[in-house]
């Protein structure tokens, strides 16, 4: 099997991705639809970047792009040095294994898992061997503060705890980004806070962190805002 | 690498499928019930046409038999009222057979009588049979003990005779029967010999009507008694008389109740008979015989069998299709599920092919489950089926592969689109699926 490179690179202003006049639209019938226009975004390697705006202004999209869940209609997309446009769709999906750490905002975790067997799963698709990932597993669900509930399923746990086990599943494969959207949308103030607190020490320790978010007290938190409006980046930069 | 992927998509198929217990069970059934009744069936439909092949076989593969039959009433002397009612095979159509046809390698006539048989103070209704000394070679009685009849016997007639398994099981119960004198009728004779049993063509009416019953050879006779043909012709004579209420006396005179011959090789069996009948035709008025040919009969047994074989399998192939589409219908219930989980896992880096392969492995769990469940179920349906309906069955191995095979196609052909639909889902529209 085909191996990226996983070892994150800590230089800070290397960029990990580069965005260039990337254009994204639908067909609805006979109207297309303008989702994302031109956008030039740069992300350097440990950054810590919110990206902001009203619903419907693309933040998603953007987010899916920068995922590989989505392929841009036009422009280009490069990360970590690889033209994204050219690859076809079992790239995409080692990709999306290998260097991006997907937190959403209503965790989704697979129901019949247990923690650690959650935490597993993007090692399993990497082609891990089942022991070092459940060695692995466990270490990450020690570190996000899970080590006494391993085997619980997700039914069985709180919302904070819930999202826990998806950062640590993100973790899984050592990824150069982490994307979270909207990672405290679903949680109450008290374990969003410590969902975000989480986030921040990985941003610390030198992982690159995009979060998408109506949450301005987590812009402050940021480096640097990307607000988005109908499509176009409005504002880019630090605040 | 492959191997311990496997393993782990096996466990978690099994988990998926455990999370729906009774979903998973009752799409199973479908399987189960699909599977057995292709090794019941089949199981049945061989054991009969078996057990039929072994009667036949029985009686000789390279023989022809002819046999006395009693001619209808309309043919019998053109309404005049005779006292003697004469008819069947005779010596003279056993030199005939013998002389002019070439192909023919033996031919034993026989005279059959049923008799009852003493020894001491037991008593056992018999089969005695009338025959020469080379009547093993057209047969497949076995000696046991002793001899068979000899040349000396004929020549002198005498008073010995050769008693089958059944017959001495029934007469004898503590002293060894070679050499002690029994009585059939009015007179003894001496065991010189103990043979296995013979197949006789009257078994064979249970399989194939075109079979006839011989003369004489009634369903509780236990067992023949063998006789030289010379001596039964001395002691019993030609003409048997039968009182029957009212109507008087019925006087028949038969001097062979059966001829059987034997050619070289099987492919002489057919032209045989042919030239055989065209002989009788010549010399017998009346049509007092009946040519049976064992291996036409093998041959259409054969042919039952693979018609029979044929329906209960489509039936069950049927079954076994119906329960596919219930698998098919559940795994595309299954797959707009698990939608989320889909996308889940395509965000966390699973390929289209991943995505398949869970899929299909969990259909491939239910049908093989549902394949060995209905081996087990399917081998012991017959089972019940021989104790308590009294019929014979044989499970073959190649029945129980072929309807594992089957279940192992249907669920590849039935997980495929289900496995296809789900990898092909947009991982983004499956992530928003509630």
């Amino acid at each position: 099997m085909q191996q990226f490179n996983k070892t994150p690179e800590f230089k800070t202003d290397k960029p990990i991705l580069v965005m260039k006049q990337l254009c994204k639209s639908y067909q609805l019938g006979t109207v297309q639809l303008q989702v994302l226009r031109n956008i030039d975004v740069t992300i350097n390697s440990g950054e810590y970047v919110a990206i902001m705006g009203p619903s419907g202004s693309g933040k998603s999209t953007l987010l899916n792009m920068i995922g590989c869940l989505d392929h841009p209609t036009s422009g280009q997309y490069w990360l970590s040095g690889r033209n994204v446009f050219e690859l076809n769709d079992d790239d995409l999906s080692l990709i999306r294994g290998a260097h991006i750490g997907f937190v959403f905002q209503s965790f989704n975790l697979i129901q019949q898992l247990n923690v650690v067997e959650n935490i597993e799963v993007p090692m399993y698709y990497q082609g891990l061997s089942e022991h070092e990932s459940a060695q692995r597993a466990r270490k990450l669900a020690v570190m996000v503060g899970l080590g006494d509930r391993i085997t619980h399923r997700p039914s069985e746990l709180s919302g904070g705890e819930q999202q826990r086990v998806a950062i640590a599943r993100a973790l899984a494969n050592e990824p150069l980004i982490i994307l979270a959207d909207e990672p405290t949308g679903n949680l109450d103030s008290e374990s969003g806070s410590e969902i975000l607190k989480i986030l921040v020490d990985l941003h610390k320790q030198g992982k690159t962190l995009i979060v998408v978010t109506h949450d301005e007290g987590i812009a402050t938190d940021a480096q640097r805002t990307i607000r988005l409006f109908d499509g176009r980046i409005k504002q880019n930069g630090e605040r | 690498m492959f191997t311990f992927r496997l393993k782990r998509t096996v466990k978690l198929g099994i988990k998926s499928l455990w999370m729906h217990r009774l979903r998973s069970t009752l799409t199973t059934s479908g399987i189960i019930f699909g599977v057995s009744s292709v090794i019941a069936m089949l199981a049945i439909g061989e054991g009969a046409s078996q057990h039929a092949q072994e009667q036949i076989a029985r009686l000789g593969s390279c023989n022809i038999i002819i046999k006395t039959v009693e001619p209808p009433e309309e043919e019998q002397a053109g309404g005049r009222e005779r006292v003697m009612h004469e008819y069947g095979l005779t010596y003279a159509d056993a030199e005939r057979f013998h002389n002019s046809i070439p192909n023919v390698e033996v031919v034993v006539p026989n005279r059959l009588l049923a008799q009852r048989a003493w020894y001491r103070n037991r008593k056992v209704a018999a089969e005695v049979i009338g025959t020469v000394p080379w009547f093993p070679d057209v047969s497949t009685v076995r000696l046991i003990q002793g001899r068979f009849l000899s040349s000396i016997d004929m020549h002198y007639k005498q008073s010995v005779c050769v008693l089958d398994e059944n017959v001495v099981s029934e007469l004898f119960a503590f002293d060894d029967a070679l050499y002690q004198d029994i009585k059939i009728a009015t007179d003894y004779y001496r065991v010189v010999g103990i043979v296995t049993q013979q197949a006789i063509v009257s078994d064979l009416q249970t399989f194939d009507n075109q079979a006839p019953a011989a003369p004489g050879q009634g369903g509780a006779n236990v067992g023949n008694i063998y006789i030289p043909l010379t001596t039964i012709k001395d002691r019993f004579g030609e003409i048997s008389i039968e009182f029957s209420g009212s109507s008087g006396a019925k006087i028949e005179k038969v001097e062979l109740h059966e001829i059987i011959v034997k050619v070289g090789s099987i492919e002489e069996v057919l032209p045989t008979r042919d030239i055989l009948e065209t002989l009788l035709d010549r010399f017998h008025k009346q049509s007092d015989y009946q040519v049976v040919v064992p291996l036409e009969l093998l041959r259409q047994a054969e042919r039952t069998k693979m018609i029979f074989s044929i329906v209960l399998g489509s039936i069950a192939a049927i079954s076994l299709l119906v329960g596919g589409i219930g698998i098919m219908n559940i795994m595309l219930a299954t797959v707009s599920e698990r939608t989320r989980e889909i996308g889940i896992r395509r965000a966390l880096g699973a390929k289209k092919r991943d995505i398949i392969v869970q899929f299909l492995s969990e259909t491939l769990i239910l049908t093989l489950a549902g394949g060995i469940l209905g081996i087990i179920l399917g081998s012991s349906i017959p089972y019940f089926v021989t104790y308590f309906g009294h019929m014979p069955t044989v499970i073959t191995t190649s029945s129980l592969i072929l309807a594992f095979g089957i279940s192992a196609i249907v669920g590849i052909t039935f997980g495929l689109y289900p496995a296809y639909r789900a990898a092909n889902m947009d991982p983004i529209e499956s992530l928003r699926h509630e």
